[in-house]
């Protein structure tokens, strides 16, 4: 039987039942890792004895009654994590030795669960991009689909989730980077509420924008991950002192009168009509369950483009600075100034997307040109804050695509930046707005590419984007796992 | 041209970067589309419009005085490329 494709609550069930153990499923993920990560390369870090080690003790754990909510089941992180003793290079080679002395909040919590580490997963550097490709350590390829991009920048993450590596990865989503992979390679992906998921020990792109959240195979494995992750952290001063719900008892079908959104700036020309097809195809499906489907507007959505390739280097420029071969990271030791020794580290430890992004915003931040883009940006975001508010008085969830394609080949579009850049018109105002946002499998293109669909909803309110998105997984019961690997 | 080859040599240098003849061409090609992009924002009338800096403002987020356990300085530098047994060291300042 292939244990690497249940789902996390189907693994938790088997061994609750002493069906199997974690050494079992471990050991059955790390057979799946040799036999496909040649082709997948989702990992820069596998541990294979910790994980056997740390499965061993969650079948301990298990046995003593003392089992947590994902106790025993192997996991993967993004690079970007904090993982104490365990190295995390971010996709830089800025980074590549660094080995980080504690663990981030999220990851603490995934092991107090009982979460099994398998190890740490590739990302495009510094989570800058949309494809995995400027990762410094290897680029992830699609499991739907060979020479296919998995996405990003969490690429990592959802092709390992994708491939059966594991069961389930945490990634981070700054202006898409959960939602988009997960929709290109058919995961369910969310993207909490700002100030939902801690961000202690998740290293800062742009720290008003950057959300940790898990990449699954299914809306109850989302809503487990959320119980696992989520809640107040004393440690991270934006996060957000409220109760929390237990995600999992809003996994009931059903959507009687619920007011659903359809955003029409998000079904821009671009938008692939394979693409359209599939989330009209879970818009009706919504309206035959009983859901009353509204036309919205978010006029500002045009603007979000520059909004936030803005915003996100400017923050991104501040919080690199820190990379200075000071503290901790690669130093260039040939340099016989500080001045130079700053200059010859950063030079040689960043790659080009990220030096253009630290350009951008010390531009944008600088003076002279402060007012007319880093100032301007700020108020344009309120504007588009505002959109949603205004959206939310008529509906409570908005669907609409991901992306505006299906996933595209490995090395298009590298030397034009910008045309990527608009790809991620459809999930980057989440961000901006601070919204909730989820990534649920809706079909496939012709060629066998996965579609995810996208739900937002009002601040907090992801208890409404499972309820809906788990309406949308049963009605539609869209294919798991690729044929091709 | 929204920034020329000098100003991008300038903001490379405020950033603690050097660029070599090869990048910084292709910089200063690709940050002149980027910024003609921004200018979409001149369509918009902000004026009086609070900037959102943080969509939740979480002000003063204090807490009880108490000492607590924090890196020892020891897991503090052993991440560094270069230190003594108590300080970071760097190259000659003066």
């Amino acid at each position: 039987m292939n244990l690497f494709e249940l789902t996390i609550a189907e693994a938790m069930e088997k061994m609750t039942e002493g069906e199997i153990t974690s050494v079992d499923l471990t050991q059955n993920c790390l057979e799946r890792i040799d036999r496909v990560e040649g082709e997948v390369r989702a990992f820069i870090t596998l541990d294979r004895e910790g994980a056997l080690q740390g499965a061993r003790e969650a079948d301990l754990r298990r046995q003593a009654g003392k089992g947590g909510l994902i106790c025993g089941i192997p996991l993967t992180i993004k690079d970007l994590l904090c993982t104490k003793g365990m190295k995390t290079t971010c996709g830089s080679k800025i980074l590549e030795n660094f080995i980080p002395p504690y663990d981030a909040t999220v990851v603490a919590r995934v092991k107090e669960q009982g979460g099994v580490l398998l190890g740490k997963v590739a990302m495009d550097e510094f989570a800058m991009g949309s494809t995995s490709e400027s990762c410094a350590f290897g680029v992830p390829q699609n499991p739907w689909k060979k020479g296919y991009v998995a996405g990003g920048s969490s690429g990592g993450s959802a092709a390992a989730v994708a491939a059966g590596e594991c069961l389930a990865s945490l990634g981070s989503d700054t202006g898409g980077s959960i939602r988009q992979p997960a929709s290109l390679c058919g995961l369910v992906g969310m993207k909490p509420t700002y100030g939902r998921v801690s961000r202690y020990g998740l290293v800062a792109f742009a720290s008003s924008l950057d959300q940790v959240g898990p990449l699954c195979r299914d809306v109850r494995d989302c809503a487990v991950m959320m119980n696992v992750i989520g809640g107040y952290d004393p440690k991270d001063s934006t996060s957000v002192r409220r109760e929390m719900p237990d995600y999992t008892s809003f996994l009931v079908e059903g959507v009687r009168g619920l007011r659903v959104g359809i955003p029409r700036e998000y079904f821009v020309e671009g938008l692939d009509p394979e693409v359209e097809k599939v989330v009209m195809q879970g818009v009706e499906l919504l309206r035959q369950a009983g859901a009353e489907i509204v036309d919205v507007s978010l006029p500002h959505t045009e603007y979000c483009v520059a909004v936030y390739y803005l915003i996100a280097p400017a923050e991104a420029s501040s919080n690199l600075a820190r990379y200075d071969g000071v503290h901790y990271g690669m130093r260039d030791m040939h340099a016989d100034s500080l001045l130079a020794m700053y200059k010859d580290t950063r030079s040689a430890g960043f790659g080009a997307e990220v030096k253009r992004r630290i350009l951008i915003g010390t531009y944008a931040l600088s003076s002279g040109y402060y007012d007319a883009y880093y100032k301007k940006a700020s108020q344009a975001r309120t504007m588009i804050l505002r959109d949603f508010q205004k959206a939310y008085e008529t509906c409570d969830v908005l669907i609409s695509p991901v992306t505006p394609t299906p996933a595209w080949r490995l090395g298009e579009n590298v030397d034009d930046p910008l045309s990527v850049y608009l790809s991620d018109i459809l999930t980057i105002s989440a961000n901006l707005a601070g919204v909730p946002g989820m990534s649920v499998p809706g079909g496939f293109s012709r060629d066998g590419l996965p579609i995810g669909i996208q739900l937002q909803g009002p601040h907090f309110r992801e208890d409404t984007l499972l309820q809906v998105a788990y309406t949308l997984e049963r009605g539609l019961g869209v294919a798991r796992h690729p044929k091709i690997l | 041209m929204k920034i020329s080859r000098e100003e991008v040599e300038h903001v490379a240098h405020l950033a603690r970067l050097h660029l070599s003849d090869g990048e910084l061409q292709k910089m200063t090609m690709q940050l002149d589309t980027i910024l003609s992009y921004f200018e979409k924002l001149e369509e918009l009338d902000t004026r009086g419009l609070p900037p959102t800096t943080h969509v939740f403002s979480v002000s003063n987020a204090f807490r009880d005085d108490e000492v607590m356990t924090s890196l020892s300085r020891q897991e503090a530098l052993a991440c560094s490329p270069q230190h003594t047994e108590e300080m970071f060291q760097v190259p000659r300042i003066i």
